[in-house]
């Protein structure tokens, strides 16, 4: 499994973010977006069918966000951290290879 | 050496804007205060000004290219009035939240409905509760003095708010004065250049300003702001006093006038104040112990003052060019907050007056005078007095 390309800059602002306020709410660390897990905000979450996927890249191509990246053999991984469920993936994949399933906690 | 020149309250903010180098002015014209960046274009014309003067369509814009140049970490000035400042309201929230001591004069002018250019606080008043400094200023002398000491206040790193200085449309805007200018030198030692540590836009440092508060973090955000317009209660003294040993002129927070004996002192802002002091003089010799009292900063409302002065009275009158409807005039509430915890406190009387341009008179004073003399012996009559009406066609 690949890591994800947020790892270091997770590490970075980790490190560096305190959480005083500064005058004018000023981000003062670079990134620091990253700390902010949007994943939380799904409530429908991508399912992955390896065994259906072609490895056309559709769905790394459309993902706003971006949370899916790719492994060593250029398979898809979600980074549910940051995936909000939008679905786009899922409508792009040719061979449905990705499904929407409700989020269960 | 300071230079005397006869002006217009309008050129001496400019004048003002001018001494105090910005180095971005984005402003929209709007009677009264079209003279203050007509002015300033001026200047920057002549090479007497080295700024960007940003022509904009409207003042949203103005106070929004504002942000953006305080954001960018350099000083910037405006100007308006009336229905100009009302179109800013959204802005001056952001202005004060981003912590961006923008600095704006104002010829204080009524609001529409129904049209009118003259006269009244209710532009200021009505942003009272932005997180913006409030400075009125009771000639043109002031209105100079007070746009350099809004400067200095705003950019201290102990406020880092931004700041307005009012002063009445027409009655100072187009009306002229001798004002001392001081010398540039003195202006640049008092001012020093603005180098804000804390909001700026340098590739090699980023970082984000405007950001999106959840609730987790918004309360905080303003309470910060609040901390700030507290801290601005002590600069405001400091500046005063450094402004006094530079220049010569003393600013107080208020201003009291043949208060020490007073059985009732009559509070107002702005140019209004300079009427009051006649009137007290004119009270005095006819024997009357009467006194008055200048607030010339509004934001942070001066509590600690107002406390002091309420101990030497037995009547605090409050005449404002200015009301809330359905709840009185807005200084009333600010003095009434101030003693409404004080184990002794005088009678505080609301009379609303002069609005819309029109002349505050010696009779006026007097109706409101008797009113004041009146309460003190039989009580208070009525919540809000307004005064001047013509009652004949209402």
């Amino acid at each position: 499994m690949a890591e994800s390309p947020f790892k270091a800059d997770i590490e970075r602002v980790e490190k560096e973010l305190t959480e005083k306020m500064t005058p004018g709410a000023i981000a003062y660390i670079p990134g620091s977006s990253v700390i902010n897990k949007t994943g939380s905000w799904r409530v429908f979450k991508p399912e992955f069918n390896k065994d259906k996927c072609i490895r056309c890249f559709l769905c790394y191509t459309y993902c706003p966000e971006p949370a899916i990246y790719l492994d060593e053999e250029n398979y898809p991984v979600f980074d549910y951290d940051y995936c909000k469920g939008c679905g786009i993936c899922a409508n792009e994949c040719p061979t449905k290879a990705i499904t929407m399933v409700r989020e269960v906690k | 050496m300071p230079m005397r020149k006869v002006m217009k309250g309008n050129e001496a903010a400019a004048w003002a804007a001018k001494l105090a180098k910005p180095k971005v002015i984005a402003a929209f014209p709007i009677t009264p205060s079209t003279l203050v960046p007509e002015k300033i274009s001026e200047f920057v014309a002549n090479g007497e000004l080295d700024a960007e003067f940003i022509k904009v369509e409207s003042e949203h814009s103005a106070i929004s290219a504002c942000v953006g140049a305080s954001a960018a970490g350099v000083r910037a000035f405006t100007a308006t009035a009336s229905q100009g400042l009302a179109l800013m309201h959204e802005i001056l929230f952001i202005a004060a939240g981003m912590r961006l001591p923008i600095v704006m004069a104002i010829g204080n002018r009524a609001l529409s409905a129904p049209i009118n250019i003259w006269n009244d606080w209710q532009d200021t008043i009505s942003e009272r509760d932005t997180g913006w400094i409030q400075f009125y200023a009771e000639n043109n002398q002031e209105a100079l003095d007070l746009i350099l000491i809004a400067f200095k206040v705003a950019e201290d790193e102990r406020v880092l708010l931004p700041a307005m200085t009012g002063f009445d449309a027409f009655i100072l805007t187009h009306t002229v004065e001798p004002v001392e200018i001081p010398d540039q030198e003195l202006v640049d030692e008092f001012l020093g250049e603005y180098k804000p540590k804390h909001a700026y836009l340098d590739p090699k440092r980023p970082i984000t300003q405007g950001t999106l508060g959840f609730p987790a973090h918004y309360m905080e955000a303003r309470y910060k702001v609040w901390e700030a317009m507290e801290n601005a209660r002590q600069v405001i003294k400091e500046v005063f006093e450094e402004f006094e040993k530079k220049f010569g002129r003393k600013y107080q927070m208020v201003e009291e006038y043949k208060t020490d004996d007073a059985e009732i002192v009559m509070i107002t802002m702005g140019s209004l104040a300079g009427t009051l002091k006649e009137f007290v003089d004119k009270k005095r010799e006819e024997g009357v112990k009467v006194g008055a009292a200048k607030i010339t900063v509004y934001r942070p409302f001066p509590i600690e003052e107002i406390r002091a002065l309420a101990k030497k009275a037995k009547v605090l009158a409050i005449l404002e060019k200015d009301i809330s409807f359905g709840s009185g005039g807005a200084v009333f509430a600010d003095v009434a907050r101030s003693l409404i915890n004080e184990k002794e406190k005088p009678i505080v009387l609301d009379f609303i007056i002069g609005l819309g341009g029109r002349d505050v008179t010696f009779g006026q004073l007097e109706e409101a005078l008797s009113i004041a003399e009146k309460a003190m012996k039989e009580g208070v009559e009525e919540e809000v007095y307004w005064i001047g009406l013509r009652k004949e066609i209402l």
